[in-house]
This record gives structure tokens, C-alpha cells and sequence, in this order.
């Protein structure tokens, strides 16, 4: 547009420009004018933009707070909305997540590990880096399917703890592999030379130096992708989470030996953000305010993750000084 | 060999000479941790497979009930019902609308946005913006469906539009966009900053203010970033599910008019999950196919934005 403006100053006025110094001060003048206008519109923008969505956070906590307590915390959803809790829903995220980490964080690193220090630049490697970033791309629900057709009927799995965890760790894969990646990547190249100097063989150079050293970017990542995965509606919603469930899974342990028991994958459950958007759909104010609250932790939660992810990439930032 | 070879001294012998040894079993060991590495590189490659060939294998499943004809320009789309009929169009419909109306409200100013930022903001404010665009990204969007449904349509009922529906796709639509801004303004940033400073110091040494060297010389060398950062954008606003599925309607409805309630694809396949379907039915099968349709879709936006991503990165 403004392209377009200076061209046509500039070719309908061709011969006397120069000497006019009026009126080439006052093409500069509407020109500031116009980078104010601009300037001002940017700031207009961003602070809408963040009123919008600080009225969201606002609107949910104002909702939300008055019905936290610890009852609700501990208490199983329940028919009257003033009696209801959450007990069942943040219980069932932990273990969903527990699972998820477990599956997940090792392949994650793995891969990046493979792809940043052994693959070769060949088809092979374009054919996994491929995959990676378009996983990335790929919507949430359609994670969902996969785990309704694979998990839950295919490998007979049910509407399970197990199903969920492993359904999300697939989901954040290519968000751990890309910070993983990045992580060793920094981690400069006579860190390595240094190891294979001193006769170590590829793996011991990985699991005694470069590991340890970038820790703190893998760390960072991990906690990105939980934090993305906590959030997850849609595809547990299509593996077909129970929106009313007044029972916590089998502990974990037991007072019998082996004393661990891992029936818990198998069990039935919810999870906060299910939990969260059966209470919005019902037309009670009352259980919108449960929805609110259930919010306001869901919230804080992810929240507290990232501002972690980012204090703990600020601080190796900081630190590591090769 | 010689006796006295300056170039391989005798090394003293400090640990027994076995230990310098190749070892057998320490390669055999190094060749397991690299075929196990590769193992988990290979779980992405066996994802996409898996998710293709599930959603083809249930299509095709579904496609033996439903002609492909009738799918694609059915306008019909009541799978559930006890006369079933199976026309994807008002699921497509309702996808294009409320993604049309997310990008309107997204591409404008997630772009100033990044204009500001990149070529206008002061460092210091920059430094603040940048992580809070990051951290906005990461709230989970149920929240977002709750402000939706709860506070932005009720307030806009209030005020200028008396007659919107409680379920209608403008709000949705809206909410969407606010919710994408910062993944725009924050990739067409990186983009912008990729842009040398040179340029920007010729376009100043001619005579160009800020503005002009922002919107003439930047914004043409970023725009494949740019670009890249909206299609990307749009493929996340087809995919959305819980905002739409809170505040859009649970009805299939043929129409772009966004002041109506419409399903969308994602919003169905939420709507049919929370239900009891029967496995292997042509309503649990409906969703695989209207998954198909999801996955191509974002599939085509997101392998251009990556092309032209990397365009980007490449000229500089």
C-alpha cells in the first residue's frame, strides 16, 4: 500500500522535486505522521489482544475462585452441583500422565538422540525428520482415532489409564524430540572430539558428556510437552474417557506382596479437562461454576509448568558458558 | 620398525595392555544402543503409518455403505438419525466458516502485531511479549471454549448483536482467532528478525522512515515466513476441537452464515465419542472418514507451510 503511495509521489512530481523544499518536508512530516498512525495501531493491537485474553483469565478465576475449596478437591463429582469435586478427575490426570511420561520421555530423547548423533544424511533420516514435523502438525482429535482403533479396540487395551497415557505420549513426541534436539545440538562439537580423544566409544561420549550437559534443554522440553498434554481434551474425548466416574483407580500400592500393583493402567477413569467441559455443557449455572473452578486448576497448572520451562531455559542460557 | 621411531614413541605401559584391546562384546554393545536409538526415532515413521492406515482401513469400511459420490456433495449429514444420510459438506461448511472468521480476525493482527514487535517495540518490551505470546499458546483451549460460550457470546447478545444464538459460529470463530494470534505474530516475528539488518540500514540510508522500510523492504523479503506462519495458523484453527465443540452447536447446518449454530468435523467426532457407539457401526466408522477429511485438509496447509518455511530460512 505504501509502496504503491511512494511511487506515485515520486512519478507525478519528476522535475522540480529537489528545490521544493516545502514540499519535501512536508512528504517527510506525513510520512512520520503516518509511522505514528502506525506505530500507534501496533500498540492498539497488542493491547487488545492481551485484554482479550487477560479478560478469559480474569473471567474464569472470577467464576471459578469462590467455588475452591478443599472439598471440591476432594470430593467425586456428584449430582448436586454444590457437592461436587475433583477428586477423581486430578487423580486420573496424574496416573494418565505418569503414563504418558513414562512412555514417552525415553523414546523422545531416543529418537533425538539417533537423529542428532548417529543418523546419517540420507533418506532414512529425511524420511524420520519428516515424520517428526508433521506429527507436530497433525490435530490433537485425529490422535484420538488412532488411539480408538489402535489402543482401545486393536490391542484390546479398553477405555483405560493405559490407553490415555499412551495416546497423549505419542502426541508430544515431536515436542520433546525438537527441544531434546536442540539441547544436544548446543553442546559444542570439541565436547565430543574431547571424549573421542580420550578413547570413548560413541555411546560412552553420549551417556558421560552430552546427557549431562544438556540436562537442563532436555528438561525443558519434557516439561513443554506435559504441560501440553494435561491441557488435552479432544483425543481423550475419542477414546471415550467416562465423564462421571465416583472411584479412584486401584492404588498403586498394596499392602500384599508384591506390594505394586499395576491394575491401575487398566482402570476407568477422567481427567480435569473432561471433567471440566461435561460441567460447561450442562445448562446449571451451578455446575458452570464447577466448570470455572475445575478451569482455574487446569489453569494454574499449565501455567506453572511453563513458567518453570521458561525459568529453567533462562537459567541454562545463563549458566552454560562453553 | 626401527628402534628409535621419533614420530611413535614407546608409550610407557600405565594399564594393562588387554584393556587397549577392541573389545567384542563393548561393540556389540555399541551397535544395540544405536539399533535402539533408531527403534525410537522409528516410532514417529510408525505413527504416521498407523494413523493413515487406521483412518484409511475405517473409511473404506464406511465407503462400503456410503457412496464417495454422495459424501462429497451430499448436503445432508445426519449419521445418527433413524433415516441416516451421509453428506459431508455441512461439516466442511462449518469448518471453512469458523476457520474464515478465526483467520479474519487472526491475520490482520497477528501480523501488525509482528510488524511492531519486530521493527517498532523497544527491546525491553519485546523481552516481555515474546514468552507471554508462548505462554498463551500453551492454555489449554477448553478454557477458551468456556469464555466462548460463558462470557464473550452472552456479553455480545448484551450489546451489539441482540439476536445471536446462545450456539452460533461468530463467537467460536472470534475466540479462535484471539487464541491463534500469538502462534502468527509470534512465527511471522521470527521471520521479520530472520530479515538482515543491512537491508533495513540501506532502506534507512535512502531515506526511508521506519514504516516505509517495515512495510517495503522487510515485509517482502519475510513473506514466505509470513505466509507460512498463516497457513500453519489456519491448519491449527481446522483442527481446534474444544472451542468449537463448547460454544459452535452440535448440529450439521449447510451454511456460511456465521451468525448460525454448525458442526464442525472436529466437533462431531467429539460429539459421537461422548456417546455410546457401537464398534465397527456406520456411525463409529462416520467418524474415521470425517477424520480422513480432517487429516487431508490440515495435512495440504501444513506441508506448504513447512515448504515455505524453510524458503525462508534458506535465503538468509
Amino acid at each position: 500500500m505504501n509502496g504503491m503511495n511512494m511511487n506515485t509521489a515520486t512519478a507525478s512530481a519528476p522535475s522540480a522535486p529537489l528545490r521544493d523544499l516545502g514540499a519535501m518536508r512536508a512528504r517527510i512530516k506525513s510520512g512520520i505522521l503516518r509511522q505514528q498512525i502506525f506505530a500507534i495501531t501496533g500498540i492498539l493491537f497488542t493491547s487488545f489482544a492481551v485484554l482479550v485474553l487477560l479478560a478469559a483469565f480474569l473471567d474464569l478465576l472470577f467464576d471459578g475462585l469462590p467455588r475452591l475449596s478443599w472439598d471440591f478437591l476432594t470430593n467425586f463429582p456428584s449430582r448436586r452441583a454444590e457437592q461436587a469435586g475433583i477428586l477423581s478427575a486430578w487423580v486420573g490426570s496424574a496416573l494418565v500422565m505418569l503414563v504418558t511420561m513414562l512412555a514417552a520421555v525415553p523414546v523422545a530423547i531416543g529418537a533425538a538422540i539417533y537423529l542428532e548423533e548417529y543418523a546419517g544424511k540420507n533418506w532414512f533420516t529425511d524420511l524420520i525428520e519428516i515424520n517428526v514435523t508433521n506429527l507436530a502438525g497433525v490435530p490433537s482429535i485425529v490422535y484420538g482415532l488412532l488411539a480408538l482403533g489402535l489402543f482401545v479396540y486393536h490391542f484390546g487395551f479398553g477405555e483405560s489409564i493405559l490407553a490415555a497415557g499412551l495416546t497423549l505420549a505419542l502426541l508430544i513426541l515431536p515436542i520433546i524430540i525438537v527441544s531434546s534436539r536442540e539441547a544436544l545440538r548446543a553442546v559444542p562439537i570439541h565436547i565430543r572430539e574431547a571424549a573421542y580423544g580420550m578413547g570413548a566409544t560413541r555411546w560412552q561420549m553420549i551417556s558421560d558428556h552430552l546427557l549431562p550437559y544438556s540436562r537442563g534443554g532436555i528438561l525443558t522440553g519434557v516439561i513443554l510437552g506435559m504441560a501440553e498434554a494435561i491441557g488435552q481434551t479432544a483425543p481423550i474425548i475419542t477414546i471415550g474417557a467416562l465423564t462421571f466416574i465416583a472411584f479412584l483407580p486401584p492404588m498403586p500400592v498394596t499392602g500384599e506382596f508384591p506390594f505394586l500393583s499395576l491394575q491401575w493402567v487398566w482402570s476407568e477413569f477422567t481427567v480435569l479437562p473432561i471433567q471440566m467441559y461435561n460441567w460447561v455443557s450442562r445448562p446449571d449455572k451451578a455446575f458452570q461454576l464447577n466448570a470455572a473452578a475445575a478451569g482455574v486448576v487446569l489453569l494454574a497448572m499449565t501455567l506453572m509448568m511453563n513458567g518453570l520451562a521458561i525459568y529453567l531455559r533462562y537459567q541454562v542460557r545463563k549458566k552454560i558458558k562453553w | 620398525m626401527p628402534p628409535t621411531d621419533i614420530a611413535h614413541p614407546t608409550v610407557p605401559t600405565l594399564v594393562a595392555p588387554d584393556r587397549l584391546k577392541p573389545k567384542f562384546t563393548r561393540h556389540i554393545k555399541e551397535r544395540l544402543v544405536e539399533l535402539l536409538l533408531m527403534c525410537c526415532g522409528l516410532v514417529a515413521v510408525f505413527t504416521t503409518v498407523a494413523i493413515t492406515a487406521i483412518l484409511v482401513y475405517e473409511s473404506i469400511g464406511f465407503f462400503n455403505y456410503v457412496s464417495v459420490w454422495d459424501f462429497f456433495t451430499g448436503t445432508v449429514w445426519t449419521p445418527l438419525f433413524e433415516n441416516p444420510s451421509y453428506g459431508i459438506l455441512p461439516l466442511i461448511s462449518g469448518t471453512l466458516t469458523i476457520t474464515a472468521v478465526a483467520m479474519l480476525v487472526a491475520v490482520p493482527m497477528g501480523t501488525v502485531i509482528a510488524i511492531y514487535l519486530s521493527e517498532f517495540a523497544p527491546h525491553k518490551l519485546r523481552e516481555i511479549i515474546k514468552p507471554a505470546l508462548e505462554l498463551i499458546q500453551a492454555v489449554p483451549t477448553i478454557v477458551f471454549g468456556y469464555f466462548a460460550l460463558l462470557f464473550v457470546t452472552p456479553m455480545l447478545q448484551a450489546t451489539i448483536l441482540p439476536g445471536l444464538p446462545g450456539f452460533n459460529m461468530l463467537v467460536p470463530g472470534i475466540v479462535i482467532g484471539v487464541a491463534t494470534i500469538p502462534t502468527i505474530a509470534s512465527l511471522s516475528e521470527d521471520a521479520m528478525r530472520a530479515v538482515p539488518m543491512a537491508m533495513r540500514e540501506g532502506a534507512y540510508a535512502m531515506g526511508a522512515n521506519k514504516m516505509q522500510t517495515a512495510l517495503t523492504v522487510v515485509m517482502p523479503a519475510a513473506v514466505s515466513g509470513v505466509v507460512a506462519a498463516f497457513v500453519l495458523a489456519t491448519a491449527r484453527a481446522i483442527g481446534e476441537t474444544m472451542i468449537v465443540a463448547i460454544a459452535a452447536g452440535q448440529n450439521a447446518n449447510f451454511t456460511f452464515n456465521p451468525m448460525e449454530a454448525a458442526a464442525t468435523l472436529t466437533a462431531y467426532i467429539a460429539q459421537v465419542s461422548m456417546g455410546d457407539l457401537e464398534h465397527g457401526s456406520v456411525g463409529y466408522r462416520s467418524i474415521f472418514a470425517a477424520g480422513l477429511v480432517l487429516l487431508i485438509m490440515t495435512l495440504v496447509l501444513n506441508l506448504t507451510g513447512h515448504f515455505l518455511r524453510r524458503r525462508y530460512r534458506r535465503a538468509y
